[in-house]
């Protein structure tokens, strides 16, 4: 019986797989598109489009923003998880939570605040900047859960043998929670790529800037697909060299989680906690000062309590849908990623990230395309807007579903199964209340990121539906910066609440650290 | 086993894409002509447009469901959906834009008296879409920086190395690419083609679009910029005062010069819409005196129908020298860009 289920056969869980391919052809959808646009273009408009010298300077600089956020995210998102989980930082669990929190803040409502708080904020350096107080939670959230989980017993082996507290924190936990990690910083490179709202007040040029131009420069759409397809290699590439970093075990969790050797920090207390405030001073107060700016310094109001109403109704509606949606199509993935390792899981979870990179507004487009000739009932229906949701962040809900289920050891099914459980009630007595956090986290995380997406939603939401975020776009390109500011403050706050969902299940806030 | 918890996953999606499928056939306008609902892409913003909609809507008893987007996305959802566009009309915020959905077949003639009631500069010369709104190309500037006798007499002068560093631009906007346009047509290629590089060499203040640069003039942060002249208003106002209490002024330039162009914001009917009296009425009602005040005074545009005068403060349109460009000549907008991306401006 055991023999037979072994994770080593090529095509594990027959069932699983199929369900999973379906999620990873949703996701896959926007590329269908640029594969048929790229093809009407021809080899020639494709040639003379992408062989020129702007082109790599473009994919250059867009790398090497993308190479120093990351950098930056990771250094910034494990330091401070370490600070929060793993030393005597006064107050770490209001830090755990609060660290976090910068994640609600979506890329152009920072952005607009720093031009507006600092002179001449532009530049290379600047976008880094904005890109890295904006999404090291990326990294911070995953680092704390991994920390939070991680089984004491390796480091406890690690000093018993005479290794010193800071050299086990560097040999054995740093490589304990490297998975997590590298998750993380994909998705932040990832969505640097992506990235345009920041890139664009800060005039940087980078690659996707160049596509938002070409659509602009005489509605050319072909030139801005054709650019699109660049991305998608450069998407390639990141995924190929993230898989290097993972270990063939990736499951370092145990079940019995004992509370982790915290570090004196001695005489670095203060300076820590200095070091903290000031990134959520940049993260998060320079944001705050700049909508109050806004909303001091103009005269435009926003229409009404009811239109604010309505907008957030429908940015918290077409949020959930999208969440739900995505959350739906990340189950079978990440319970086929953590039940079945193998090549074919391997290569399904990361086909997920092929269209991460893109800009909204491809993703909108291939869509408009999808649902005109194939889909026309869901056209302009929240559904559409909702599976737009689900290509775009899917990977961030299967990552969740994947690490929570990986937390759950098969054995405890595969008891429930010997003990004469059918598949379904295991599924629903064992596997499911144990991924549930993970599902929660998932689905907290697309919701959240769902609220802040404009692009997409632009080309994609009912007409005559306003969201949040389409109504701060609305105001701030008249000037109206009061009128937008409420949006924006409004948009903020929302999104900080599974933010704070997420930052609280990571185990921190529990009392004594235990669980 | 496993099978089946997939099983019921799979069924579960399919049906909520099933669900899904009807839920969207409710809410779409079915089209039908003389059904009093219209369906409006609007490139134009939304606090600009939609009380002039409002008013529409309450006076014809037509319900408008409008989209919102910026011009050239809404143009390239329009050439996206191409004939299954459940669009009746398309507002544009450039005759540019117009022009591209034209050229894909999509809008339909609109009638003659129609076109009539606007100057023959403004509107499609096949009848495809006719101007609303005209906006004036201008050279804004800050008051503390530039004073009235350096204020260039050409567009041209702006390559001069006086200016160097100090003139803001948007060349991804669309009124820059029709400014542009505008330029090969009066003066040939190879002096647009001069003018750009010249421009280029002069280290421009690159922008997004035109709010960015009159924010940067006004606060000091660059000294000029080309522009459209309702910017300096809108932002007048969103500080609740007068423009005149602005560090950024208004230059427009003289004698006909390229450099003080006015382009035209305008209306598309799509085909489906082409014969339907609830589309007719709402152009009618744009270009009744009603609305056309209403993008005097509100939006700070010129009105191009109905008689209607410009805002107070404004040169009126008629005493603007502007230069004699029919807009219907600036559809070689290909080459514009083209030749835009070669001067390294975008």
């Amino acid at each position: 019986m055991r023999a037979r289920r072994s994770p080593r056969r090529v095509l594990p869980r027959p069932g699983l797989t199929v369900a999973s391919a379906a999620a990873v052809a949703v996701a896959l959808l926007p590329l269908v598109y640029l594969a048929v646009r790229a093809g009407e273009a021809g080899w020639d408009r494709l040639t003379t489009e992408l062989l020129t010298e702007r082109l790599a300077v473009l994919a250059g600089r867009s790398l090497a923003l993308a190479a120093v956020v990351t950098a930056a995210c990771t250094v910034l998102g494990v330091g401070a998880a370490l600070l929060v989980a793993r030393t005597d930082l006064p107050g770490r669990r209001a830090f755990g939570v609060v660290a976090a929190l910068p994640l609600a803040v979506p890329t152009y409502v920072a952005g607009f605040a720093w031009i507006a708080t600092v002179d001449g904020f532009a530049g290379f350096w600047a976008a880094a900047l904005l890109l890295t107080v904006c999404s090291y939670p990326y990294v911070f959230l995953p680092a704390v859960a991994a920390l939070t989980r991680a089984d004491p017993g390796q480091e406890e082996v690690s000093r018993s043998l005479g290794r010193g507290p800071w050299a086990t924190l560097l040999g054995v936990t740093l490589r304990q929670i490297r998975p997590a990690v590298a998750a993380g910083a994909l998705l932040v490179a990832l969505y640097v790529l992506s990235d345009f709202g920041a890139v664009s007040l800060v005039q940087v040029d980078t690659f996707t800037r160049a596509i938002f131009t070409a659509f602009n420069l005489g509605f050319d759409r072909t030139g801005a697909l054709v650019l699109s397809t660049v991305l998608v290699v450069l998407t390639v590439l990141l995924i190929g060299a993230e898989l290097t970093t993972r270990t063939r075990d990736a499951r370092y969790a145990s079940t019995a989680v004992r509370p982790p050797v915290r570090l004196g920090l001695g005489r670095w207390r203060w300076p820590a906690v200095t070091a903290l405030l000031a990134v959520l001073a940049l993260a998060l107060g320079v944001p705050a000062v700049g909508l109050a700016r806004w909303l001091a310094a103009g005269v435009s109001r926003p229409g009404s309590l009811a239109e604010i109403a309505a907008a957030a109704g429908g940015s918290l509606s077409v949020s959930l849908a999208g969440a739900a949606f995505t959350m739906l199509l990340a189950l079978p993935l990440g319970l086929l990623a953590a039940r079945a390792p193998g090549p074919v899981t391997t290569l399904l979870e990361r086909l997920t990230y092929v269209a991460h990179a893109l800009p909204g507004v491809v993703i909108g487009l291939s869509l408009v395309f999808f649902a005109v000739n194939v889909a026309y009932p869901l056209y302009q229906s929240r559904w559409l807007l909702a599976l737009a949701y689900a290509t775009l962040f899917l990977p961030l809900a299967v990552g969740a579903v994947a690490s929570a289920a990986a937390q759950s050891p098969p054995a405890v099914e595969e008891a429930a199964r010997s003990l004469g459980r059918g598949p379904f009630a295991v599924f629903r007595t064992v596997t499911l209340p144990l991924t549930l956090p993970g599902i929660g986290a998932g689905a907290a995380l697309t919701f959240l990121t769902c609220m802040k997406e404009l692009p997409a939603t632009l080309l994609l939401r009912p007409t005559g539906m306003d969201t949040l975020a389409t109504e701060l776009w609305t105001h701030t390109s008249t000037a109206a910066y009061a009128a937008a500011a409420p949006y924006a403050a409004i948009l903020v706050v929302l999104a900080a609440v599974p933010t704070w969902l997420l930052a609280a299940r990571t185990g921190l806030t529990d009392p004594g650290g235990t669980r | 086993m496993q099978k089946r918890l997939s099983v019921i996953l799979t069924a579960t999606l399919a049906g909520l894409l099933s669900l899904t499928a009807c839920g969207g056939g409710d809410e779409s306008d079915p089209g039908k002509p003389g059904d009093k609902r219209l369906t409006i892409y609007s490139g134009r913003s939304e606090t600009l447009v939609k009380p002039v909609l409002e008013k529409f809507e309450k006076s014809s008893g037509i319900k408008v469901d409008v989209r919102y987007g910026t011009t050239a996305q809404m143009a390239a959802q329009l050439l996206e959906e191409g004939e299954r566009s459940p669009a009746d009309a398309f507002l544009a915020q450039d005759a540019g834009a117009l022009g591209a959905v034209t050229k894909a077949g999509q809008l339909a003639t609109l009638p003659q008296e129609v076109l009539d009631r606007v100057p023959a500069a403004y509107r499609a010369s096949g009848g495809q879409w006719v101007g609303v709104s005209g906006r004036s190309r201008v050279l804004a500037y800050n008051a503390d920086q530039v004073t009235q006798d350096q204020l260039p007499k050409s567009v041209f002068e702006l390559t001069d190395p006086r200016w160097k560093g100090k003139i803001g631009v948007a060349p991804t906007n669309g009124s820059f690419q029709a400014f542009v346009t505008a330029l090969r047509v009066q003066h040939g290629d190879a002096r647009a083609k001069e003018f750009l590089t010249g421009l280029k060499a002069n280290e421009p203040q690159i922008r997004d679009n035109n709010v960015q640069i009159v924010a940067d003039i006004d606060a000091g942060k660059i000294a000029a910029g080309l522009v459209n002249h309702y910017y300096v208003y809108e932002m007048a106002k969103e500080r609740g005062g007068d423009p005149a209490t602005l560090k950024a002024r208004l230059h427009f330039f003289p004698d006909g010069d390229t450099g003080g162009l006015v382009n035209a914001a305008g209306i598309g009917l799509l085909k489906r819409a082409g014969s339907d009296p609830d589309a007719r009425a709402l152009v009618d009602h744009l270009l009744g005196a009603e609305a056309q005040t209403y993008f005097a005074t509100q939006t700070f545009e010129y009105p191009l129908a109905a008689g209607i005068p410009a805002a107070p403060g404004l040169p009126q349109l008629a005493a603007l020298d502007a230069p004699k460009i029919d807009l219907n000549d600036l559809d070689t907008l290909d080459a514009t860009v083209a030749m835009i991306k070669e001067s390294g401006l975008a």
